[in-house]
């Protein structure tokens, strides 16, 4: 085992920490990002170090939603300035617009798409490749196998999209962005570059005429990029010569590598590891081709290596069969596909997935309580829901439709059309604070102009949650905890010409309950109506305000076990006992909330007696 | 020596804290270390599971029958992830019971949640079971560990300090002393 020297500055570094280090040990000097696993702790690295490091003249910013935040990285770079946006790759999809267009423009500074994908999928949508949407684009993508790849790549990023004034891709994976290692961390870059924007019409506002030379342009760029030598593939065992060889890219290098070692197979098989997967190096093509004449590429999620080999009579891989297109690529299933390949004996087992616990609000969740309280007000209704934490709902029975980023108000809209107006059930859409900001607003604005009979619940915990508690527009803080202007919900929903909101916290049960009932029967009579549903997510809150605010429960020995509680509520503080089939309380869990006295129909959850008992 | 490591729980349960604290003792021990964790969804009371290998590896992942050491922090997650554990490996599994898969010898069973709720340290089960775990297979000594936590904790209070590395101490020794 190789001992690491004592006196580097060695830390360990999660792959989105180097990611973030990689942007300003390079000089980055913008960046932004709207958070999305398995993407979100790039930019909150980035804050971190701009604060530790001193770096004034950095810009670091949530935005609103991918979109904003590609086109204010994007015009930074077109001013001259080094700058980085960073998503999870269905974020893309919302930035495709601005990625697409800006590739024909090109850029100044070197810019960085960080756009991580989530083969499995594990936090995820889908499980699209951006790889395939830097293709589309015409972008070349970079393909880090390790967090300390990664970091590399930002440096090698900058430089290829500076010398061909490009957006530039790099696309790491959960087991990248996840994965942590021990890095050593170089010197950060102070970029003392002054922001200069050269007008020139003909280029940053293209008409199509010349939109068509642009093109031209790109097509030529791409030539001679699949001709850079930095981020050229690397045969990794040179003295091998072989008929069959293996090319491997991305977290599936990484797998690749331990396992031919493993197998003892690293003598007698080439191994090429590709950097750049779009494009292509043409010579890598040219000589792979030649010499090789049974070729396996294994790359997660869609065979773009393969795409562009085009050779289906040499290659195996996704195509032939030899390689699942679908699911994550783990190291056991490249084991097998290479012993097979190679024709050696391997013991690789692949486990049988067994059910785990499956995902749930927390304890003391306010969104069990709105989830509980819109199933008492519209009983009968098709509840359309959201990206977020809240998307557990359906475990409560309370979501009925996920599709992608602020489609609740849509899809709401979209039953409210679809059924005729005397057979139509209540449609109560929910939505996060976070996720009415990014793409809600639009779909509002249309509900109110079609005059569509619905109600909206936002569920306003103030943070976004689910992926790790970073501030909303109506925080009024930014990423570094300065204070920014806050953003008024109810201004924002009532200027999109909504006549009927209220605000109401959803914890109290008693109260909440009738006041949903009347705004999905206003709905139902009148047109759109919202209710922001707030209640601050606990996760955000300091232990001090949890143990103020406790007010705690008990189980009377009037419970049957009926479990009614733990089917239409299940907090997971409430724990069904089989053998006295009763419900007891965890305490290690239970946040006090109290909300569940109102959820027992046999009354027999009770406040405690003393509202000072220990919380936790 | 290389080690491979599955640490699997609940999320909320400080699977990758105790993940975190052992690849940082370990690197702080002059070897290099590559984990890998479980965010997103999953953490709101899912499954988590986190991998750590501790030597010359690229790859950030464990394969089936790979595992050293797996370290349990609910019962239930024994029967899951048991898999991984190759035919040498040790299993640690905070339950009441013994070993609870059928006909093996490789689990051994401690109760954190118990010593936890004696120690009114409720916070520290994934530190009990951190301690039995490196009793079992020493991937680290203790020592590196308590170093590791003084530094994590440098800013918590003194008696939170305190707290967590008898929590460690509490599941090492139990192990050692084979109660």
């Amino acid at each position: 085992m190789s001992r690491v020297a004592k006196d580097h500055d060695r830390s360990l570094m999660l792959g989105n920490e180097a990611l973030a280090r990689g942007l300003v040990e390079n000089g980055c000097r913008m960046a932004t990002s709207y958070p999305g696993t398995p993407a979100s702790e790039i930019l909150s690295s980035v804050a971190a170090w701009k604060k530790s490091e001193k770096l004034d003249r950095m810009h670091v910013q949530w935005a609103v939603n991918e979109k904003v935040a590609f086109e204010i990285a994007y015009t930074g770079s077109i001013a001259g300035l080094r700058t980085a946006v960073a998503m999870k790759q269905v974020g893309l999809n919302v930035a495709s617009d601005p990625f697409m267009s800006a590739a024909y423009l090109g850029v100044k500074g070197g810019f960085l798409v960080i756009s991580a994908d989530d083969p499995g999928p594990h936090s995820s949508q889908t499980e699209q490749d951006s790889r395939l949407y830097a293709m589309s684009a015409k972008v070349p993508v970079l393909d880090p196998d390790s967090p300390g790849q990664a970091r590399d790549m930002t440096g090698v990023g900058f430089r290829l999209s500076e010398e061909f004034e490009i957006p530039v891709m790099i696309r790491p994976t959960t087991r990248v962005c996840h994965a942590r290692q021990d890095i050593e961390k170089k010197e950060v870059q102070r970029n003392n570059v002054e922001a200069v924007f050269e007008k020139n019409p003909a280029r940053w506002a293209a008409t199509p005429k010349f939109r068509y030379k642009l093109h031209n342009q790109l097509e030529e760029k791409l030539k001679k990029i699949a001709l850079w030598k930095e981020t050229a593939p690397v045969c990794l065992n040179p003295s091998v010569q072989s008929k069959k060889a293996i090319i491997v890219s991305g977290v599936s290098a990484a797998h690749a590598k331990d396992i031919v070692r493993e197998l003892g197979v690293e003598g007698i098989i080439t191994l090429y590891q590709v950097i750049q997967p779009y494009p292509l190096h043409t010579q890598f093509i040219e000589m792979v081709l030649k010499k090789h004449n049974d070729i396996l590429v294994l790359e997660e999620t869609t065979g773009v290596i393969e795409m562009q080999l085009a050779r289906s009579d040499r290659v195996k891989g996704k195509k032939s069969g030899h390689v699942p297109e679908t699911g994550e690529l783990l190291p056991e299933i490249i084991e097998k596909i290479i012993a097979d390949f190679v024709c050696v004996k391997s013991g690789s087992k692949i486990l049988e997935t067994k059910p785990g616990r499956r995902p749930t609000l927390c304890a003391g969740c306010p969104h069990r309580a709105s989830f509980f309280a819109i199933k008492k007000a519209a009983p009968k209704g098709i509840y359309t829901s959201d990206i977020g934490c809240y998307t557990l709902g359906m475990n409560l029975k309370a979501v009925d439709t996920v599709l992608c980023m602020g489609a609740a108000i849509s899809q709401a809209a979209g039953f409210a059309h679809a059924y005729d107006d005397k057979k139509r059930p209540p449609i109560v859409a929910t939505m996060g604070d976070s996720t009415f900001f990014h793409a809600g607003i639009p779909a509002l604005i249309d509900a109110v102009v079609q005059n569509i009979p619905f109600l909206l619940v936002i569920l306003d915990n103030r943070t976004t949650a689910m992926t790790g508690n970073q501030p909303t527009p109506a925080s009024g803080k930014d990423v570094l905890g300065e204070p920014v202007t806050a953003i008024d919900i109810e201004k924002l929903v009532k200027g999109c010409g909504i006549k009927y909101c209220r605000t109401a916290n959803p914890m109290e049960t008693d109260k909440f309950i009738p006041l949903l009932k009347k705004a999905v029967k206003y709905s139902q009579n009148n047109g759109p109506a919202v209710v922001i549903s707030r209640s601050p997510c606990l996760l955000s809150l300091p232990n001090e305000e949890l143990r103020e605010n406790y007010k705690g429960v008990e189980i009377t020995d009037t419970c049957d076990g009926c479990g009614y509680c733990i089917s239409h509520f299940e907090c997971p503080a409430m724990v069904m006992d089989k053998e006295k089939e009763k419900v007891t309380l965890d305490r290690s869990l239970c946040t006090g909330c109290g909300v569940c006295v109102h959820v027992c129909p046999k009354k027999s959850i009770v406040p405690a007696e003393s509202s000072n008992m220990e919380g936790s | 020596m290389n080690y491979q490591i599955i640490i699997s729980g609940a999320g909320g349960q400080g699977v990758l804290f105790i993940t975190r604290l052992l690849a940082e003792a370990c690197m702080n021990d002059n070897r290099h270390v590559l984990t890998s964790e479980t965010h997103g969804m999953a953490q709101r009371g899912g499954t988590v599971i986190s991998h750590l290998k501790v030597g010359d590896f690229k790859s950030p992942l464990i394969r089936p029958g790979s595992a050293d050491l797996f370290v349990a922090l609910k019962p239930e997650n024994l029967d899951l992830h048991y898999g991984f554990l190759k035919k040498s490996g040790m299993a640690i599994v905070n339950s009441s019971e013994g070993s609870s898969t059928a006909g093996t010898n490789r689990a051994k069973a401690l109760n954190a949640d118990f010593l936890a709720n004696q120690d009114n340290n409720p916070g520290s089960i994934n530190l009990y079971m951190l301690g039995g775990a490196i009793a079992l297979i020493p991937v680290c000594s203790i020592e590196k560990i308590k170093k590791q936590i003084e530094i994590r904790f440098v800013k918590k209070d003194k008696k939170i300090r305190a707290k967590a590395v008898m929590a460690l101490e509490r599941g090492f020794k139990t192990i050692v002393s084979g109660c």
